[in-house]
Protein backbone atom coordinates (compact mmCIF):
# COMPACT_ATOMS: atom_id res chain seq x y z
CA UNK A 1 0.00 0.00 0.00
CA UNK A 2 1.52 3.13 -1.20
CA UNK A 3 0.36 5.87 1.05
CA UNK A 4 1.06 3.42 4.16
CA UNK A 5 4.78 2.84 2.98
CA UNK A 6 5.27 6.55 2.61
CA UNK A 7 3.46 7.88 5.68
CA UNK A 8 5.93 4.65 7.40
CA UNK A 9 8.54 6.56 5.79
CA UNK A 10 8.39 9.96 7.47
CA UNK A 11 7.19 8.66 10.63
CA UNK A 12 11.00 6.90 10.61
CA UNK A 13 12.23 10.26 10.74
CA UNK A 14 10.76 11.25 13.58
CA UNK A 15 11.67 11.04 17.10
CA UNK A 16 10.04 10.22 19.54
CA UNK A 17 11.01 12.56 22.38
CA UNK A 18 8.61 15.45 21.83
CA UNK A 19 5.81 12.99 23.42
CA UNK A 20 7.66 12.89 26.70
CA UNK A 21 8.50 16.71 26.33
CA UNK A 22 5.34 17.62 25.26
CA UNK A 23 3.66 15.44 27.92
CA UNK A 24 5.64 17.72 30.46
CA UNK A 25 5.14 20.57 29.03
CA UNK A 26 1.10 19.72 29.06
CA UNK A 27 1.29 18.43 32.64
CA UNK A 28 3.09 21.83 34.05
CA UNK A 29 1.03 24.08 31.94
CA UNK A 30 -2.12 22.43 33.60
CA UNK A 31 -0.54 22.68 36.64
CA UNK A 32 0.18 26.38 36.36
CA UNK A 33 -3.37 27.24 34.99
CA UNK A 34 -4.57 25.61 38.62
CA UNK A 35 -2.51 27.46 40.46
CA UNK A 36 -2.93 31.16 39.16
CA UNK A 37 -7.11 30.40 38.49
CA UNK A 38 -7.26 29.20 35.28
CA UNK A 39 -9.24 26.28 35.39
CA UNK A 40 -12.44 27.65 37.09
CA UNK A 41 -14.56 27.25 40.10
CA UNK A 42 -12.98 24.09 41.48
CA UNK A 43 -9.05 23.72 40.38
CA UNK A 44 -8.49 20.46 41.61
CA UNK A 45 -11.40 18.73 40.32
CA UNK A 46 -10.24 20.30 37.10
CA UNK A 47 -6.38 19.20 37.54
CA UNK A 48 -7.59 15.93 38.38
CA UNK A 49 -9.73 15.22 35.64
CA UNK A 50 -7.21 16.18 33.10
CA UNK A 51 -4.26 14.46 34.40
CA UNK A 52 -6.32 11.62 34.63
CA UNK A 53 -7.69 11.80 31.02
CA UNK A 54 -4.04 12.32 29.59
CA UNK A 55 -3.20 9.27 31.13
CA UNK A 56 -6.43 7.10 29.18
CA UNK A 57 -6.24 8.97 26.01
CA UNK A 58 -1.94 8.04 26.06
CA UNK A 59 -3.23 4.43 26.74
CA UNK A 60 -5.62 4.04 24.08
CA UNK A 61 -3.11 5.31 21.76
CA UNK A 62 -0.91 2.43 23.14
CA UNK A 63 -3.32 0.09 22.43
CA UNK A 64 -4.15 1.29 19.14
CA UNK A 65 -0.35 0.90 17.83
CA UNK A 66 -0.69 -2.87 16.99
CA UNK A 67 -3.84 -2.97 15.88
CA UNK A 68 -2.99 -0.18 13.43
CA UNK A 69 0.01 -2.06 12.06
CA UNK A 70 -2.09 -5.26 11.55
CA UNK A 71 -5.16 -3.32 9.54
CA UNK A 72 -3.80 -0.38 8.20
CA UNK A 73 -0.36 -1.11 7.82
CA UNK A 74 0.79 1.91 9.69
CA UNK A 75 3.62 1.73 11.90
CA UNK A 76 3.95 3.49 15.07
CA UNK A 77 5.74 1.07 17.06
CA UNK A 78 8.57 3.53 17.76
CA UNK A 79 6.46 5.98 19.52
CA UNK A 80 4.57 2.75 22.05
CA UNK A 81 7.31 3.09 24.50
CA UNK A 82 7.11 6.82 24.75
CA UNK A 83 3.56 6.69 25.05
CA UNK A 84 3.57 4.08 27.41
CA UNK A 85 5.81 5.87 29.48
CA UNK A 86 3.76 9.22 29.07
CA UNK A 87 0.93 7.59 30.39
CA UNK A 88 2.25 6.31 33.51
CA UNK A 89 3.76 9.94 34.57
CA UNK A 90 0.12 11.61 33.85
CA UNK A 91 -1.32 8.53 36.18
CA UNK A 92 1.72 9.56 38.72
CA UNK A 93 0.46 13.23 38.68
CA UNK A 94 -2.96 11.89 38.65
CA UNK A 95 -2.44 10.01 41.64
CA UNK A 96 -0.35 13.05 43.51
CA UNK A 97 -3.03 15.58 42.68
CA UNK A 98 -6.03 13.39 44.28
CA UNK A 99 -3.69 11.92 47.21
CA UNK A 100 -2.10 15.64 48.04
CA UNK A 101 -4.10 18.09 46.68
CA UNK A 102 -7.75 16.40 46.90
CA UNK A 103 -8.28 14.05 49.59
CA UNK A 104 -4.98 15.81 51.50
CA UNK A 105 -4.86 12.99 54.70
CA UNK A 106 -3.08 9.81 54.96
CA UNK A 107 -5.79 7.96 56.87
CA UNK A 108 -8.22 8.79 54.12
CA UNK A 109 -6.20 7.91 51.22
CA UNK A 110 -5.48 4.92 52.87
CA UNK A 111 -9.45 3.91 53.07
CA UNK A 112 -10.52 5.39 50.26
CA UNK A 113 -8.21 2.69 48.48
CA UNK A 114 -9.85 0.06 50.36
CA UNK A 115 -13.59 0.77 50.67
CA UNK A 116 -13.94 3.02 47.71
CA UNK A 117 -14.79 0.69 44.64
CA UNK A 118 -14.16 2.88 41.84
CA UNK A 119 -10.57 4.21 43.78
CA UNK A 120 -9.78 0.33 44.23
CA UNK A 121 -10.33 -0.33 40.55
CA UNK A 122 -8.08 2.28 39.72
CA UNK A 123 -5.35 2.38 42.07
CA UNK A 124 -5.46 -1.89 41.27
CA UNK A 125 -4.86 -0.87 37.42
CA UNK A 126 -2.04 1.85 38.38
CA UNK A 127 -0.18 -0.93 40.32
CA UNK A 128 -0.58 -3.50 37.48
CA UNK A 129 1.05 -1.01 34.95
CA UNK A 130 4.12 0.09 37.55
CA UNK A 131 6.43 -3.43 36.44
CA UNK A 132 5.31 -1.94 32.83
CA UNK A 133 6.88 1.15 33.64
CA UNK A 134 9.41 -0.17 35.36
CA UNK A 135 10.41 -2.73 32.60
CA UNK A 136 10.27 -0.06 29.68
CA UNK A 137 13.91 0.17 28.69
CA UNK A 138 15.92 -1.62 26.42
CA UNK A 139 18.13 -3.38 29.33
CA UNK A 140 14.77 -4.68 30.08
CA UNK A 141 13.65 -5.79 26.98
CA UNK A 142 17.13 -7.58 26.52
CA UNK A 143 17.06 -9.33 29.59
CA UNK A 144 13.94 -10.26 29.97
CA UNK A 145 13.40 -11.65 26.58
CA UNK A 146 10.15 -13.51 25.93
CA UNK A 147 9.12 -13.09 29.44
CA UNK A 148 8.81 -8.84 28.38
CA UNK A 149 6.10 -9.51 25.96
CA UNK A 150 4.17 -11.77 28.59
CA UNK A 151 4.56 -8.79 31.47
CA UNK A 152 3.50 -6.52 29.33
CA UNK A 153 0.41 -8.05 28.64
CA UNK A 154 -0.62 -6.69 31.96
CA UNK A 155 -1.33 -3.31 29.84
CA UNK A 156 -4.74 -5.17 28.77
CA UNK A 157 -6.19 -5.28 32.17
CA UNK A 158 -4.76 -2.46 33.41
CA UNK A 159 -6.38 -0.26 30.48
CA UNK A 160 -9.88 -2.08 31.17
CA UNK A 161 -9.73 -1.50 34.75
CA UNK A 162 -8.60 2.51 33.89
CA UNK A 163 -11.96 2.70 31.69
CA UNK A 164 -13.88 1.25 34.30
CA UNK A 165 -12.62 3.70 36.91
CA UNK A 166 -13.75 6.86 34.90
CA UNK A 167 -17.37 5.28 34.51
CA UNK A 168 -17.62 4.35 38.26
CA UNK A 169 -16.92 7.80 39.11
CA UNK A 170 -19.67 10.20 37.26
CA UNK A 171 -22.86 10.03 37.97
CA UNK A 172 -25.31 9.05 35.88
CA UNK A 173 -24.55 7.29 32.32
CA UNK A 174 -22.17 10.01 30.59
CA UNK A 175 -20.89 9.59 27.48
CA UNK A 176 -16.93 10.08 27.16
CA UNK A 177 -16.66 7.60 29.88
CA UNK A 178 -18.63 5.50 27.85
CA UNK A 179 -16.60 6.18 24.35
CA UNK A 180 -13.01 5.56 26.02
CA UNK A 181 -14.57 2.65 27.62
CA UNK A 182 -15.77 1.14 24.13
CA UNK A 183 -12.79 2.24 22.43
CA UNK A 184 -10.39 0.69 24.60
CA UNK A 185 -12.63 -2.39 24.96
CA UNK A 186 -12.65 -2.48 21.07
CA UNK A 187 -9.26 -2.34 20.81
CA UNK A 188 -8.60 -5.42 23.15
CA UNK A 189 -11.27 -7.21 21.21
CA UNK A 190 -9.08 -6.62 18.25
CA UNK A 191 -6.16 -9.01 20.05
CA UNK A 192 -8.51 -11.71 20.34
CA UNK A 193 -7.42 -14.96 18.12
CA UNK A 194 -10.24 -14.75 16.19
CA UNK A 195 -9.67 -11.53 15.18
CA UNK A 196 -5.90 -10.95 14.79
CA UNK A 197 -5.81 -13.66 12.79
CA UNK A 198 -8.14 -12.21 10.12
CA UNK A 199 -7.27 -11.34 7.00
CA UNK A 200 -7.41 -7.12 6.63
CA UNK A 201 -8.11 -6.03 3.20
CA UNK A 202 -5.05 -4.74 3.57
CA UNK A 203 -1.36 -6.22 1.28
CA UNK A 204 0.62 -7.58 4.37
CA UNK A 205 4.38 -6.72 4.91
CA UNK A 206 4.01 -3.03 5.12
CA UNK A 207 6.18 -2.24 8.23
CA UNK A 208 6.58 -5.69 9.01
CA UNK A 209 9.96 -5.33 9.01
CA UNK A 210 10.23 -2.63 11.59
CA UNK A 211 8.31 -4.67 14.01
CA UNK A 212 10.40 -5.69 17.11
CA UNK A 213 9.47 -6.99 20.30
CA UNK A 214 8.48 -3.34 21.91
CA UNK B 1 -46.19 36.80 55.30
CA UNK B 2 -42.83 36.83 54.52
CA UNK B 3 -40.06 37.16 56.86
CA UNK B 4 -41.87 34.55 58.63
CA UNK B 5 -38.20 33.12 59.86
CA UNK B 6 -36.00 34.97 62.40
CA UNK B 7 -33.83 33.63 64.28
CA UNK B 8 -35.04 33.50 67.92
CA UNK B 9 -32.04 35.66 69.57
CA UNK B 10 -32.07 39.46 69.54
CA UNK B 11 -29.09 42.10 69.48
CA UNK B 12 -29.14 41.78 73.04
CA UNK B 13 -27.87 38.00 72.97
CA UNK B 14 -24.42 39.17 71.13
CA UNK B 15 -21.83 39.62 73.25
CA UNK B 16 -18.37 41.21 72.62
CA UNK B 17 -16.85 37.51 72.66
CA UNK B 18 -18.66 36.87 69.25
CA UNK B 19 -15.36 38.71 67.76
CA UNK B 20 -13.09 36.33 69.08
CA UNK B 21 -15.02 33.37 67.89
CA UNK B 22 -13.67 31.18 64.75
CA UNK B 23 -14.66 31.72 61.48
CA UNK B 24 -16.42 27.67 61.44
CA UNK B 25 -18.01 28.33 64.54
CA UNK B 26 -19.57 31.66 63.71
CA UNK B 27 -21.02 30.01 60.43
CA UNK B 28 -22.42 27.09 62.74
CA UNK B 29 -24.11 29.27 65.10
CA UNK B 30 -27.46 30.54 64.96
CA UNK B 31 -26.83 33.84 67.55
CA UNK B 32 -24.11 34.79 65.56
CA UNK B 33 -25.81 34.54 62.50
CA UNK B 34 -27.81 37.19 64.14
CA UNK B 35 -25.13 39.11 64.92
CA UNK B 36 -24.08 39.74 61.32
CA UNK B 37 -27.69 40.52 59.74
CA UNK B 38 -28.83 42.45 62.56
CA UNK B 39 -25.82 44.60 63.81
CA UNK B 40 -25.57 46.87 61.09
CA UNK B 41 -23.31 49.32 63.37
CA UNK B 42 -21.43 46.83 65.12
CA UNK B 43 -21.23 44.15 62.13
CA UNK B 44 -18.27 45.22 60.84
CA UNK B 45 -15.75 43.50 63.11
CA UNK B 46 -18.02 40.22 62.91
CA UNK B 47 -18.32 40.55 58.95
CA UNK B 48 -14.76 39.82 58.61
CA UNK B 49 -15.59 36.39 60.46
CA UNK B 50 -18.80 35.86 57.99
CA UNK B 51 -18.42 33.36 54.97
CA UNK B 52 -17.40 34.86 51.96
CA UNK B 53 -19.93 34.31 49.68
CA UNK B 54 -18.46 32.43 46.88
CA UNK B 55 -18.11 34.30 43.28
CA UNK B 56 -20.93 35.35 41.52
CA UNK B 57 -18.48 33.93 38.19
CA UNK B 58 -18.11 30.24 40.32
CA UNK B 59 -21.96 30.40 41.43
CA UNK B 60 -23.17 30.93 37.74
CA UNK B 61 -20.11 29.26 36.08
CA UNK B 62 -19.86 25.57 37.88
CA UNK B 63 -23.26 24.07 37.64
CA UNK B 64 -24.84 20.90 37.55
CA UNK B 65 -27.95 21.11 34.99
CA UNK B 66 -27.74 17.81 33.21
CA UNK B 67 -30.04 18.93 30.76
CA UNK B 68 -27.29 21.20 29.37
CA UNK B 69 -25.04 18.47 29.36
CA UNK B 70 -22.79 16.82 31.88
CA UNK B 71 -20.00 19.30 32.34
CA UNK B 72 -19.50 21.70 34.68
CA UNK B 73 -19.38 24.32 32.44
CA UNK B 74 -22.25 23.15 29.97
CA UNK B 75 -24.90 24.47 31.85
CA UNK B 76 -22.77 28.01 31.54
CA UNK B 77 -22.54 27.37 27.83
CA UNK B 78 -25.85 26.07 26.54
CA UNK B 79 -28.50 27.59 28.92
CA UNK B 80 -29.16 30.44 27.07
CA UNK B 81 -31.12 28.79 24.97
CA UNK B 82 -33.75 28.46 27.34
CA UNK B 83 -36.62 30.45 26.79
CA UNK B 84 -37.65 31.74 30.16
CA UNK B 85 -40.25 34.46 29.52
CA UNK B 86 -43.41 33.73 28.88
CA UNK B 87 -43.30 31.09 32.19
CA UNK B 88 -45.86 29.62 34.52
CA UNK B 89 -46.15 27.05 37.27
CA UNK B 90 -48.72 24.64 37.35
CA UNK B 91 -49.63 23.81 40.64
CA UNK B 92 -52.08 20.95 40.84
CA UNK B 93 -52.69 17.94 43.19
CA UNK B 94 -54.06 18.53 46.61
CA UNK B 95 -55.15 21.69 46.19
CA UNK B 96 -57.97 24.45 46.21
CA UNK B 97 -56.83 26.40 43.74
CA UNK B 98 -54.86 24.48 41.48
CA UNK B 99 -54.03 26.35 37.78
CA UNK B 100 -51.32 27.52 35.91
CA UNK B 101 -49.67 30.53 37.51
CA UNK B 102 -47.73 33.13 35.62
CA UNK B 103 -44.25 34.11 36.45
CA UNK B 104 -44.89 37.70 37.14
CA UNK B 105 -48.23 37.43 39.09
CA UNK B 106 -46.42 34.93 41.96
CA UNK B 107 -43.94 37.65 41.69
CA UNK B 108 -46.27 40.42 42.56
CA UNK B 109 -48.04 38.65 45.62
CA UNK B 110 -44.43 37.19 47.32
CA UNK B 111 -42.07 39.73 48.97
CA UNK B 112 -38.45 38.55 47.94
CA UNK B 113 -35.69 38.01 50.54
CA UNK B 114 -32.05 37.78 50.61
CA UNK B 115 -30.88 34.60 51.89
CA UNK B 116 -27.38 33.66 52.24
CA UNK B 117 -27.19 30.13 52.37
CA UNK B 118 -24.31 27.46 52.13
CA UNK B 119 -25.10 24.78 49.39
CA UNK B 120 -23.87 21.05 49.48
CA UNK B 121 -23.30 19.33 46.92
CA UNK B 122 -23.35 15.70 47.19
CA UNK B 123 -20.32 15.17 45.27
CA UNK B 124 -18.80 17.10 48.24
CA UNK B 125 -17.99 20.37 47.02
CA UNK B 126 -19.88 23.46 48.18
CA UNK B 127 -20.51 27.18 47.97
CA UNK B 128 -22.18 30.13 49.92
CA UNK B 129 -24.88 31.30 48.01
CA UNK B 130 -26.60 35.08 48.23
CA UNK B 131 -29.77 33.90 46.76
CA UNK B 132 -33.04 36.17 46.36
CA UNK B 133 -36.49 34.76 47.15
CA UNK B 134 -39.97 33.94 48.89
CA UNK B 135 -40.63 30.95 50.72
CA UNK B 136 -42.05 28.26 49.48
CA UNK B 137 -44.95 27.94 51.85
CA UNK B 138 -45.99 31.06 50.59
CA UNK B 139 -46.19 30.21 46.73
CA UNK B 140 -48.33 26.96 48.51
CA UNK B 141 -50.53 28.97 50.36
CA UNK B 142 -51.45 30.52 46.72
CA UNK B 143 -52.68 27.52 45.90
CA UNK B 144 -54.54 26.35 49.08
CA UNK B 145 -53.07 23.61 50.21
CA UNK B 146 -55.46 21.03 51.41
CA UNK B 147 -55.25 19.11 54.82
CA UNK B 148 -54.94 16.05 53.01
CA UNK B 149 -51.57 16.86 51.44
CA UNK B 150 -48.65 14.85 52.98
CA UNK B 151 -45.80 15.56 50.17
CA UNK B 152 -44.66 17.85 47.30
CA UNK B 153 -43.70 16.90 43.86
CA UNK B 154 -41.65 19.54 41.53
CA UNK B 155 -41.17 18.79 38.23
CA UNK B 156 -38.37 20.89 35.93
CA UNK B 157 -38.87 22.35 32.41
CA UNK B 158 -38.31 19.52 29.81
CA UNK B 159 -37.27 21.32 26.01
CA UNK B 160 -35.17 19.05 23.42
CA UNK B 161 -35.12 21.80 21.43
CA UNK B 162 -33.53 24.34 23.88
CA UNK B 163 -31.93 21.72 26.14
CA UNK B 164 -28.90 19.68 24.84
CA UNK B 165 -28.34 17.41 27.04
CA UNK B 166 -31.66 15.74 27.06
CA UNK B 167 -31.28 13.70 23.54
CA UNK B 168 -28.64 11.51 25.64
CA UNK B 169 -31.02 9.41 28.41
CA UNK B 170 -28.03 10.48 31.18
CA UNK B 171 -30.76 10.20 33.88
CA UNK B 172 -34.40 10.13 33.30
CA UNK B 173 -36.12 13.61 32.03
CA UNK B 174 -37.76 15.48 33.29
CA UNK B 175 -36.37 15.83 36.27
CA UNK B 176 -38.29 15.46 38.98
CA UNK B 177 -37.55 16.32 42.92
CA UNK B 178 -40.41 15.76 46.16
CA UNK B 179 -40.01 17.13 49.59
CA UNK B 180 -42.52 16.10 52.58
CA UNK B 181 -45.08 18.56 53.17
CA UNK B 182 -43.36 19.73 56.62
CA UNK B 183 -40.30 20.39 54.70
CA UNK B 184 -41.95 22.19 52.28
CA UNK B 185 -43.30 24.48 54.60
CA UNK B 186 -40.67 25.24 56.25
CA UNK B 187 -39.36 28.45 56.49
CA UNK B 188 -35.60 28.04 55.38
CA UNK B 189 -37.15 26.28 52.18
CA UNK B 190 -37.20 28.74 49.59
CA UNK B 191 -37.93 29.39 46.08
CA UNK B 192 -35.03 31.29 44.57
CA UNK B 193 -35.67 33.82 41.53
CA UNK B 194 -32.17 35.76 41.70
CA UNK B 195 -28.50 35.60 43.18
CA UNK B 196 -26.42 39.08 44.33
CA UNK B 197 -29.64 40.78 43.87
CA UNK B 198 -29.80 40.32 40.19
CA UNK B 199 -32.18 37.88 37.89
CA UNK B 200 -31.19 34.10 38.38
CA UNK B 201 -29.21 33.18 35.96
CA UNK B 202 -30.41 30.46 33.21
CA UNK B 203 -27.77 27.82 34.52
CA UNK B 204 -28.82 28.78 37.97
CA UNK B 205 -32.37 27.95 37.14
CA UNK B 206 -34.01 30.48 35.99
CA UNK B 207 -36.72 31.49 36.50
CA UNK B 208 -37.55 30.21 39.86
CA UNK B 209 -35.77 27.15 41.61
CA UNK B 210 -36.30 25.33 45.10
CA UNK B 211 -33.42 25.55 47.83
CA UNK B 212 -33.50 23.21 50.67
CA UNK B 213 -30.10 24.41 52.12
CA UNK B 214 -29.96 21.38 54.68
CA UNK B 215 -29.96 18.30 51.47
CA UNK B 216 -27.79 18.26 48.58
CA UNK B 217 -27.91 20.52 46.38
CA UNK B 218 -29.77 17.68 43.71
CA UNK B 219 -33.03 18.30 45.76
CA UNK B 220 -33.00 21.62 45.19
CA UNK B 221 -34.68 21.08 41.45
CA UNK B 222 -34.60 23.91 38.78
CA UNK B 223 -36.77 25.72 36.09
CA UNK B 224 -39.73 24.60 38.12
CA UNK B 225 -42.43 24.48 35.77
CA UNK B 226 -45.01 21.85 38.07
CA UNK B 227 -45.71 21.55 41.37
CA UNK B 228 -48.01 18.86 42.76
CA UNK B 229 -48.93 18.12 46.50
CA UNK B 230 -50.02 14.65 47.21
CA UNK B 231 -50.62 11.83 49.72
CA UNK B 232 -47.93 9.62 48.51
CA UNK B 233 -43.84 10.28 48.12
CA UNK B 234 -43.33 11.57 45.10
CA UNK B 235 -40.53 9.21 42.91
CA UNK B 236 -37.19 11.61 42.78
CA UNK B 237 -35.13 11.63 39.58
CA UNK B 238 -31.63 10.78 41.44
CA UNK B 239 -33.47 8.26 43.59
CA UNK B 240 -34.62 6.07 40.68
CA UNK B 241 -31.83 6.82 38.51
CA UNK B 242 -29.58 4.54 41.51
CA UNK B 243 -31.51 3.85 44.88
CA UNK B 244 -28.74 2.38 46.66
CA UNK B 245 -26.77 5.94 46.70
CA UNK B 246 -29.76 8.54 46.47
CA UNK B 247 -32.52 8.74 49.01
CA UNK B 248 -35.74 10.49 49.33
CA UNK B 249 -34.94 12.73 52.28
CA UNK B 250 -31.03 13.13 51.33
CA UNK B 251 -30.39 15.65 53.89
CA UNK B 252 -26.29 16.74 54.55
CA UNK B 253 -24.71 14.13 56.92
CA UNK B 254 -20.82 13.94 57.61
CA UNK B 255 -21.55 10.80 59.28
CA UNK B 256 -22.91 8.90 56.15
CA UNK B 257 -21.11 8.18 53.05
CA UNK B 258 -22.06 8.21 49.69
CA UNK B 259 -21.32 4.53 49.10
CA UNK B 260 -18.24 5.90 46.40
CA UNK B 261 -17.12 8.46 48.36
CA UNK B 262 -16.59 10.26 51.77
CA UNK B 263 -19.11 12.58 53.10
CA UNK B 264 -17.01 14.13 55.85
CA UNK B 265 -15.71 16.92 54.70
CA UNK B 266 -16.33 19.19 51.75
CA UNK B 267 -14.30 21.51 48.80
CA UNK B 268 -15.16 25.15 49.26
CA UNK B 269 -15.13 26.62 45.20
CA UNK B 270 -13.30 29.14 45.00
CA UNK B 271 -10.69 28.60 47.76
CA UNK B 272 -7.83 27.58 44.95
CA UNK B 273 -5.50 24.58 44.47
CA UNK B 274 -4.35 24.32 47.60
CA UNK B 275 -7.19 24.77 49.81
CA UNK B 276 -8.03 22.46 52.77
CA UNK B 277 -11.05 20.39 52.55
CA UNK B 278 -13.47 21.91 55.42
CA UNK B 279 -15.61 18.99 57.67
CA UNK B 280 -19.06 18.98 56.34
CA UNK B 281 -22.08 20.14 59.07
CA UNK B 282 -24.72 17.67 60.20
CA UNK B 283 -27.99 19.26 57.72
CA UNK B 284 -25.25 21.21 56.82
CA UNK B 285 -25.25 23.76 59.83
CA UNK B 286 -29.24 24.23 59.89
CA UNK B 287 -29.81 20.95 62.50
CA UNK B 288 -30.96 23.66 64.91
CA UNK B 289 -33.87 25.08 62.65
CA UNK B 290 -34.21 21.11 60.70
CA UNK B 291 -33.47 18.51 63.26
CA UNK B 292 -37.05 18.02 64.37
CA UNK B 293 -38.53 17.55 61.14
CA UNK B 294 -36.41 14.23 61.59
CA UNK B 295 -37.21 13.19 65.30
CA UNK B 296 -37.61 9.72 65.78
CA UNK B 297 -36.04 9.06 62.29
CA UNK B 298 -32.99 7.12 61.21
CA UNK B 299 -30.90 9.84 60.23
CA UNK B 300 -28.63 7.66 58.39
CA UNK B 301 -31.73 6.27 56.30
CA UNK B 302 -33.10 10.47 56.10
CA UNK B 303 -29.67 11.03 54.22
CA UNK B 304 -29.52 7.98 52.41
CA UNK B 305 -31.52 5.21 51.17
CA UNK B 306 -34.47 6.90 53.48
CA UNK B 307 -36.89 3.75 53.37
CA UNK B 308 -35.43 1.97 56.06
CA UNK B 309 -36.85 4.00 58.83
CA UNK B 310 -40.18 2.68 57.81
CA UNK B 311 -43.58 4.74 57.51
CA UNK B 312 -43.32 8.35 59.26
CA UNK B 313 -46.19 9.54 61.55
CA UNK B 314 -46.80 13.30 60.45
CA UNK B 315 -47.69 15.46 62.73
CA UNK B 316 -51.03 16.90 61.81
CA UNK B 317 -50.11 19.88 59.07
CA UNK B 318 -52.71 21.49 58.03
CA UNK B 319 -51.85 24.58 56.10
CA UNK B 320 -53.05 26.80 58.47
CA UNK B 321 -49.91 26.18 60.23
CA UNK B 322 -48.35 28.78 57.51
CA UNK B 323 -50.10 31.47 58.85
CA UNK B 324 -49.73 30.85 62.38
CA UNK B 325 -46.17 32.64 62.07
CA UNK B 326 -47.32 35.19 59.67
CA UNK B 327 -48.22 37.89 62.95
CA UNK B 328 -44.60 36.94 63.94
CA UNK B 329 -43.39 39.75 61.59
CA UNK B 330 -39.99 41.30 62.04
CA UNK B 331 -38.90 45.09 61.12
CA UNK B 332 -37.37 44.56 58.02
CA UNK B 333 -33.25 45.35 57.91
CA UNK B 334 -32.42 47.43 54.88
CA UNK B 335 -30.19 45.18 53.10
CA UNK B 336 -30.38 42.69 55.50
CA UNK B 337 -28.31 39.60 54.94
CA UNK B 338 -29.49 36.33 56.10
CA UNK B 339 -26.80 34.15 57.58
CA UNK B 340 -27.77 30.57 57.58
Amino acid sequence: MKLADDLNRSIRRLPAWPVYAGSAAYAGWLFWRGATGGLGANPVEALEHAYGEAALYLLIAGLAVTPLRRIAGINLIRFRRALGLACFFFLTTHLLTWAVLDVQSWGRIWADIIKRPYVTVGMAGLVLLLPLALTSNDRSVRRLGSAWRRLHRLVYPAALLGGVHYLMLVKGWQMKPLVMLALISGLLALRLPVLRDMRWPVPRGAGVRAESPR
Amino acid sequence: MAHRWTNTLTERDVTPEAVFLNRRQLIGSAAFGLALSGLTGRARAEAAEAPEPTDWDDITGYNNYYEFGTGKGDPAKYAHRLTIAPWSVRIDGLVDRPGDYAFEDILKKMAIEERLYRLRCVEAWSMVVPWNGFELADLLALAGVQSAARYVAFETVLRPDEMPGVSRPVIEWPYVEGLRIDEAMHPLTIMATGIYGRDIPNQNGAPLRLVVPWKYGFKSIKSVVRITLTDTEPPTTWNKANPREYGFYSNVNPQVDHPRWSQATERVIGTGLFARRQPTLMFNGYGEEVAGLYAGMDLASSSDGGRAAGPVDLPDLRPCRVRDHADRRVPVLPRVRRLR
